[in-house]
């Protein structure tokens, strides 16, 4: 028992001595001469795993893209370092400390929690490493609301929550022809404010006139009573940026009331419980936007979908869309960096243009949040169905 | 010199030489960003596991909810530097005694419990601090208490620990520390004995919880947000498993067992997909070999080094 405890100790302390050799030693360059490594800090285990491996599978797929058409700068392959966030904001910053001072990444795809971007962020702002989240909606994670200033070294794919509300107030008012909408304002989340607030901005911009603004609280069951205020209001459209649980009931209880105009809300709608509180045939001539969707019409969407199909045997979801745009981003800006410098692509990538994605095409504006077109989605007799693409 | 006191000043300057050593290779880069914060990071495990170690090895109780008390001081500690903008070391004082309020006014009810119901009661407790905290607005509810500097350095959270662990060292040695032995030992015959069970239970678990804040306020200042996320049961586990996989009732246990976890979640890092996997089989053929753990409840001490010296080196201390 003795020697056995001996033994063990002296096992635990060559372990450590062999790790901690090992962790001052080599280092070798994130661009050697036949590749280029770049990190995916992604949700591989934990409760949001499965944002991870979608994404890691659309990342795969865009390098493998990218690599077969002869890779990036005049050949060098692109190769990912996968490091794991466990979901979890302590873990990715480890993560992100992990890929930049011993991968020797030049540049960081993910995570897709908002909380883990902006924890690690501190850690590739102060590498000066250019990061890319596929999913990450939080404003926060390209503005440090500390000073206001945008974080040079942060960008985003997809476009955050209110900028939902600008798009579908284009749609409403471009492709419905509506000049008269209801807002409803789920009065408990942000992200409803968020929505209704851009919503009605752009709206009124254009020409169009909400003529009632109305509220409610989530798990509320009866809205009848502000439903015949908007019914007296006489829209002809109305905006419901809220979730899913209470839009199902306002949906079929305003169509039990006879208000059949068109109605439209945000990514929030995005559940298979919709058509099952609202009833099928109220959900007609409803529309939300959403970031993605893979029956997307583009060319580049539908090889997307088709590769993505034959690798792994599913339908991509909007985190592998992004992450692959994502992807080919990073590629982009090397490209048009000529460097595999970290500093460089970042500077690159805040003045990409002409950038086409599976998601739609992308700049960045000076925040740092890409402006691109969002997709409308329209239930037609309680099926998703891909309507249109809307630029801003 | 008292012996004990001489090991103690050994053990201390041996620490210093240690501590010289670290800083001194990452000042000169040959230790590199990621092991530093690794390193960091099995400083605030040792002061998580060896804290625990004082409830569950010395004391005997059986508490699952070292996060919570974790999170309620890098909470606190966080709203002291962010909201209020005071100097860290306060934040630390008050992190260390938010959490200590809070386990003493929780320690009182429920460590009239024991075993297995005084264990869900804890996991119970820990739940419901997160819960509490995912719902206040103040420090951001569910997305967390951002933006937070990082003040933690290496020679904080160095010295720090040494700190937690020479106090719970001598805690252990005096007559406090030897009654919470005696509770563990047999907890019957400890209040026959005119041991107030309570009130050494109490202090034991206020104790703990209190250093739990202290590594909480380390942590959250390191890794510069405090999120509710890194606070689940799942974090109390990790700690019970370093104290368990150390030994039970051992400081040296609860030690090794810190750092040996830490470094095999850093190590594994490169396969995440089998992480999850190698570290469990670490565990089941540990517990299958050793189930009472690295240690037992032996502890380091200066017969140990003495090579040859006396047949049987270890404080006889066991069960």
């Amino acid at each position: 028992m003795k020697r056995g405890t001996k033994l063990l100790s002296l096992l635990t302390a060559g372990m450590l001595f062999a790790a901690l050799s090992t962790g001052c030693g080599g280092s070798d360059s994130g661009a050697s001469d036949k590749t280029v490594k770049v990190g995916g800090l992604l949700e591989m285990t934990g409760g949001s795993a499965s944002f991870g491996i979608s994404s890691k599978n659309g990342i795969d797929l865009a390098f493998k893209d990218i690599n077969a058409k002869g890779g990036v700068l005049g050949g060098k392959q692109l190769a990912l370092v996968v490091a794991d966030t466990k979901s979890e904001a302590s873990e990715a910053t480890n993560g992100m400390q992990k890929l930049i001072s011993q991968d020797k990444v030049v540049a960081v795809i993910g995570p897709n929690q908002s909380s883990a971007v902006i924890a690690a962020s501190a850690i590739n702002n102060g590498a000066k490493v250019p990061g890319i989240t596929p999913m990450g909606t939080n404003p926060d994670i390209t503005v440090n609301p500390a000073d206001g200033k945008t974080r040079a070294y942060n960008f985003r794919a997809c476009f955050i929550d209110p900028f939902q509300g600008t798009v579908m107030a284009s749609f409403a008012y471009d492709d419905l022809a509506v000049r008269k909408a209801a807002v409803l304002i789920d009065n408990t989340s942000d992200y409803s404010k968020g929505l209704a607030k851009f919503f009605t901005e752009n709206f009124t911009k254009k020409g169009g006139s909400v003529v009632v603004e109305e509220a409610f609280l989530q798990k509320d069951t009866d809205f009848k009573s502000t439903l015949t205020k908007i019914k007296v209001a006489n829209p002809d459209f109305i905006y419901i940026p809220g979730y899913y649980q209470e839009v199902g009931l306002i949906i079929k209880q305003a169509r039990e009331l006879g208000i059949d105009v068109p109605i439209a809300g945000g990514d929030g709608w995005d559940s298979a419980k919709l058509p099952e509180i609202a009833g099928k045939a109220a959900l007609n001539d409803t529309y939300f936007s959403s970031l993605y969707s893979s029956d997307d019409a583009s060319d580049i969407n539908k090889k997307f979908v088709e590769e993505y199909q034959k690798a792994y045997n599913s339908k991509p979801d909007v985190f592998a869309a992004l992450a692959y745009d994502s992807a080919l981003l990073v590629a982009k800006a090397i490209e048009d960096a000529k460097s595999a410098e970290p500093a460089k692509i970042a500077e690159a990538m805040s003045k990409i243009s002409g950038f086409k994605g599976v998601s739609g095409d992308v700049v960045f504006d000076e925040q740092h949040n890409p402006i691109k077109s969002a997709v409308i989605i329209e239930y037609v007799d309680g099926v998703q169905t891909f309507k249109t693409k809307v630029n801003p | 010199m008292n012996p004990i006191r001489k090991f103690d000043l050994t053990a201390i300057a041996g620490c210093a030489l240690l501590f010289a050593v670290l800083q001194g290779l990452m000042f000169g880069g040959l230790i590199g960003p990621f092991w530093e914060l690794n390193i960091i990071l099995i400083c605030i495990n040792i002061i998580l596991s060896v804290s625990l170690n004082l409830i569950n090895g010395y004391t005997g109780q059986f508490s699952i909810g070292h996060a919570g008390f974790m999170a309620v001081g890098a909470y606190t500690s966080a709203i002291i530097t962010v909201k209020l903008g005071l100097p860290y070391e306060l934040a630390l004082i008050v992190g260390t005694v938010a959490a200590g309020i809070l386990g003493f006014l929780i320690g009182l009810p429920t460590l009239r419990l024991n075993g297995d119901y005084l264990a869900i009661a804890t996991l119970g407790l820990g739940e419901i601090i997160r819960i509490c905290i995912l719902n206040i607005d103040y420090v951001g509810g569910a997305s967390g208490l951002m933006g937070i500097p990082r003040l933690t350095t290496f020679a904080y959270v160095f010295w720090i620990m040494i700190f937690v662990i020479f106090f719970i060292k001598n805690f252990k040695n005096s007559a406090p520390g030897r009654c919470c032995l005696a509770i563990r030992e047999n907890e019957i015959a400890a209040d026959t004995m005119g041991i107030n069970t309570t009130k050494y239970k109490v202090m034991a678990f206020t104790l703990g919880a209190s250093f739990a804040g202290t590594a909480g306020a380390l942590f959250s200042h390191y890794f510069f947000l405090a999120h509710p996320a890194s606070f689940t049961f799942m974090r109390s586990f990790d700690i019970l498993t370093m104290v368990v996989l150390g030994g039970l009732g051992s400081m040296t246990g609860a030690i090794t067992g810190a750092v040996l976890l830490t470094f095999i979640s850093a190590y594994l890092s490169d396969y995440p997909e089998w992480r999850m996997i190698i570290y469990s089989i670490t565990l089941i053929v540990l517990m299958l070999r050793r189930p009472q753990g690295l240690f037992g409840s032996v502890e380091l001490s200066r017969e140990m080094f003495r090579l040859g010296g006396k047949k049987d080196g270890r404080a006889a201390e066991g069960k």
